[in-house]
Formats: C-alpha cells, sequence, structure tokens
C-alpha cells in the first residue's frame, strides 16, 4: 500500500490526521506532509478511516 | 446467515456504507436505492464551485477513478423506497419491485423546506441537489438580481458564489445576527459584516411575507414593509428529514429516525446521516446533524455494525465537525455551542476575520472555531475529543 496525496486539491480540513497520526501531519509550512509513503499494514484500518473522511478526496492508496 | 444487506439513500452515507461492507469482507448481495437518477456524487461543491462556474457539474461524482464495479452493487437509481416491511424484512420501492435483506441500512437524507403558503413558479429555487444546481446555475447565466432567503451556511455560500459571477445579491434573515445560534452573536456580527463588505445587500431582523410574481418570480416583500425586486429567488431556510416513508413501519420517528447508540433504529435495522438521530458517546446527546464528515461517520459505523451484530457492536462518538467556505475564508466548526456559550478568542482576531476561538460552558471547553486557522483545529479536535477541561483547553494541554 503506498499513500498519494494531490496537494493541489488537499483543503486542509485535517481529517487525516486526526484519523492516522502516524501517517499525515500538518507541518509548520502550513502544507500536509506523508510522514510515511508506505505504511506497514497494521496503519491500513486508519488510512482507509483517513480516505473515506477527505473531504475533497484528496487521499488515495495504491496497492 | 448474512446474505442480503440493502441500503436506502444513495449519497454520501449511502456510498460510504457500500464501500465499508466491502471493505470489511461482506460478499453477499447489496443493494444501493437512490430516488435521483444520478450516481452518488458530492454535495458541498454544489454552492461554490458548481454555482460559480468553476467545475461542471459531473466533476461532483464520486468514484471517478474507481468506478462501481469492484462494489458489485445491485444499484437501483431514480426509484424511490416507499415503505418498510421490517417483519417480511423487505422493502418496497415506487417502481412495484422489492429488495429483500437481512440487514437494512437507511440513508435517506433531508430535503429542502420550502416558504409555507407560497406556491411555486419559475425562478423560485432552492438548492439541495445535482440538479438544483444545474437549475440555479442556468438562471444566474442571465445576470438576474438574486434574492436569497435565509443567512445559513447554504444561503451565505450562494450569496459568496453570486458575488464571486458580480451579481447583485440581497439576502433575508429573520434573526438579528446571522448564524448567531449556532456559533454565537459576536461571530455572526463578523460573517455579516464580511458580506457586506462583499458587497452583499444583508437585511436581518426581517421575515419574508410573500413572493412577488405570477408565474415567475418579481420580486420579495418583507415584514417592514419594504420590496425586493429580485429575478431569482434562493430558499435556504433549512431541512426536513425524509422519513415519511417510514410512518407506520415501526421506526421511532421524532425529527429523523431515532437511533441507539450503536446506529440501530430497530433489530437489523441501521440509520445514518441526515435523516438519523444517533446517540453520540462523546457529549450524550442525539441530535440529527446535517454535516458531510457526519454521514461518513456513521456510515462507516453502521456498516461496521450490521456486520458485527449487536453482541459486538461499538458505541457511535464523535466531535460533530462541519466547514463553510465563503470568499476567501475558510470557517471551521468543531463540537456543539449553545447560545449562551462564552467565546474566547485564543488567537486571531475579529477584525482580520482570522481567528481560533473556543467556547466554554462551566468549566468545559465544548467547541472550537477556525477562520483559516487549519493547523489550529487539529489540535482542539484532540483536546474536545478527550473533554478536556475549560483550563486545559487555553493552555492546550490535553490533561484535565
Amino acid at each position: 500500500m503506498k499513500v498519494v496525496v494531490d496537494l493541489s486539491i488537499c483543503d486542509l480540513h485535517g481529517l487525516c490526521v486526526e484519523a492516522a497520526p502516524e501517517v499525515f501531519q500538518i507541518g509548520d509550512d502550513g502544507a500536509l506532509h506523508v510522514l510515511i509513503e508506505v505504511p506497514p499494514d497494521g496503519l491500513r484500518a486508519k488510512v482507509d478511516k483517513a480516505v473515506r473522511e477527505c473531504p475533497t478526496g484528496a487521499i488515495s492508496i495504491e496497492e | 446467515m448474512l446474505r442480503r444487506i440493502a441500503i436506502v439513500g444513495a449519497s454520501l452515507a449511502g456510498l460510504r456504507a457500500a464501500e465499508t461492507l466491502r471493505d470489511r469482507g461482506f460478499n453477499g448481495e447489496l443493494t444501493l436505492i437512490g430516488d435521483e437518477p444520478h450516481r452518488p456524487y458530492d454535495r458541498p461543491p454544489l454552492s461554490k464551485q458548481v454555482l460559480q462556474g468553476a467545475w461542471e457539474p459531473e466533476q461532483t461524482f464520486f468514484r471517478k477513478k474507481d468506478g462501481y464495479d469492484a462494489l458489485a452493487l445491485d444499484m437501483r437509481l431514480g426509484v424511490r423506497a416507499v415503505s418498510v416491511d421490517l417483519r417480511a424484512r423487505r422493502v418496497a420501492l415506487a417502481d412495484g419491485t422489492f429488495a429483500d435483506y437481512d440487514r437494512l441500512i437507511i440513508a435517506t437524507g433531508a430535503r429542502v423546506r420550502t416558504l409555507p403558503a407560497i406556491t411555486p413558479r419559475a425562478g423560485l429555487l432552492g438548492l439541495r441537489g445535482l440538479d438544483d444546481a444545474i437549475v440555479l446555475r442556468r438562471a444566474l447565466m442571465d445576470a438576474p438580481h438574486v434574492a436569497i432567503v435565509g443567512a445559513g451556511f447554504i444561503g451565505l455560500e450562494v450569496a459568496a458564489s453570486c458575488r464571486a459571477r458580480g451579481l447583485p445579491v440581497t439576502v433575508i434573515e429573520t434573526l438579528p445576527v446571522p448564524l448567531s445560534p449556532i456559533l454565537g452573536a459576536t461571530f455572526g456580527d463578523m460573517v455579516a459584516a464580511m458580506h457586506r463588505d462583499h458587497g452583499v445587500d444583508l437585511r436581518t431582523g426581517v421575515v419574508v411575507t410573500d413572493i412577488l410574481g405570477e408565474s415567475r418570480v418579481g420580486g420579495v416583500a418583507l415584514s417592514d414593509g419594504s420590496r425586493i425586486d429580485a429575478d431569482v429567488v434562493v430558499v435556504g431556510i433549512g431541512v426536513t428529514p425524509n422519513t415519511e416513508w417510514l410512518e407506520g413501519s415501526g421506526l421511532t420517528i421524532d425529527n429523523g429516525i431515532v437511533c441507539n447508540g450503536s446506529g440501530e433504529a430497530a433489530p437489523d435495522v441501521y440509520a445514518a446521516g441526515d435523516v438519523a438521530r444517533v446517540a453520540n458517546r462523546w457529549n450524550g446527546d442525539s441530535p440529527r446533524i446535517e454535516h458531510w464528515t457526519n454521514a461518513v461517520e456513521q456510515a462507516v459505523h453502521a456498516a461496521e455494525n450490521a456486520l458485527a451484530g449487536p453482541e459486538a457492536s461499538t458505541s457511535f462518538s464523535s466531535v460533530p465537525y462541519f466547514w463553510s467556505d465563503q470568499y476567501d475564508r475558510k470557517i471551521q466548526f468543531i463540537g456543539t455551542a449553545r447560545p449562551h456559550d462564552e467565546m474566547v478568542i485564543v488567537d486571531g482576531s475579529l477584525a482580520d476575520r482570522r481567528l481560533t476561538a473556543l467556547y466554554r460552558r462551566d468549566d468545559r471547553v465544548v467547541a472550537c472555531l477556525a477562520v483559516n486557522q487549519p493547523r489550529a483545529l487539529i489540535k482542539y479536535r484532540k483536546l474536545l475529543a478527550a473533554n478536556a477541561s475549560w483550563d486545559a483547553a487555553l493552555s492546550g494541554t490535553a490533561a484535565s
């Protein structure tokens, strides 16, 4: 699983940071950062939640 | 044996429920029923990107990349569910067909309220669905004067989109201060000033007494005796949950479908989204919530519990969240505030229209508002989820 964020449509709602703080962070630069591009399978449920809850559909998972 | 699941309502909550069921391994028959002819689409862009002309309507469709094959749905669109027989476990549809189920998830949403005692006519519009947005956008192309009834979030977003198109806009609101019951008068005043600065003629503390014009809209008459010329009138005075089809079903209906903390309305029947009132463990309330994120959370929760069954169900716990984009401002709000909660600005200012504010009730923090400060929200979301004390929230630590 590889996490891909389309920063051009990320709207900084921050729901992914809440769902999977291990993977997503809003940095001091005010932009979203993916901390682990290929998260371990143990984080799958959290990343799925982040994908589902993103209001702009900016997050996708490539297998 | 769990072989068949039916979902009534093919908008955000219905779709997310279907996706979750498949994610969690359900491989039986999955029926998704929707009364609109469209595949599931996203509503928030309708009042903004679509009205402003930045997006074509089809850009709002969900799953544009993934498609629907992997979900293997029996998708029945353009057909309304008319009743459910809980004992027979069967939903009846308007076209005379049925959908049998072992578990049922209801996500029939809500529809716009209309002005009482006002007959429909050309140019008198609402905004809820994709077709509404297409009709309204077309109407805006004729450079009309737009009157908007209701300065709630929909009305204000439509106003901002009309101003982005350079159209003259009058907004009519019965409250003295828009949004004040939800966000407080201090913030409501700021929003009102923002709209006036952008050229909106905002009339507060007045009621619409009549819509002028015979076959098509000509204007609006107000309780202060004034009249506003308008070619298009958009009514944004709230929504009504779509529960009529459940009358006599045995489900408890009271401004929505009343559910327990598992999202259950009855054994094997779940509800989610705008139509549902799910008990929320976070604050003990069970309001009906009309927000995007709530629809997703309740849908995922209902789907998981539908698979787990009552013995293994989890209880719903969520800090409500919504946002609104108006002009170059993003308003974000988490938690729940009441009119008499104290609001304290902890960063930024009303003058800059860039701020973070916390809401206090007794010794607890109950809500956080952010305008163009998205990072602050993440910090306070954690504190709210942990039911932090007011002092802890002010000092920015989760310890209470």
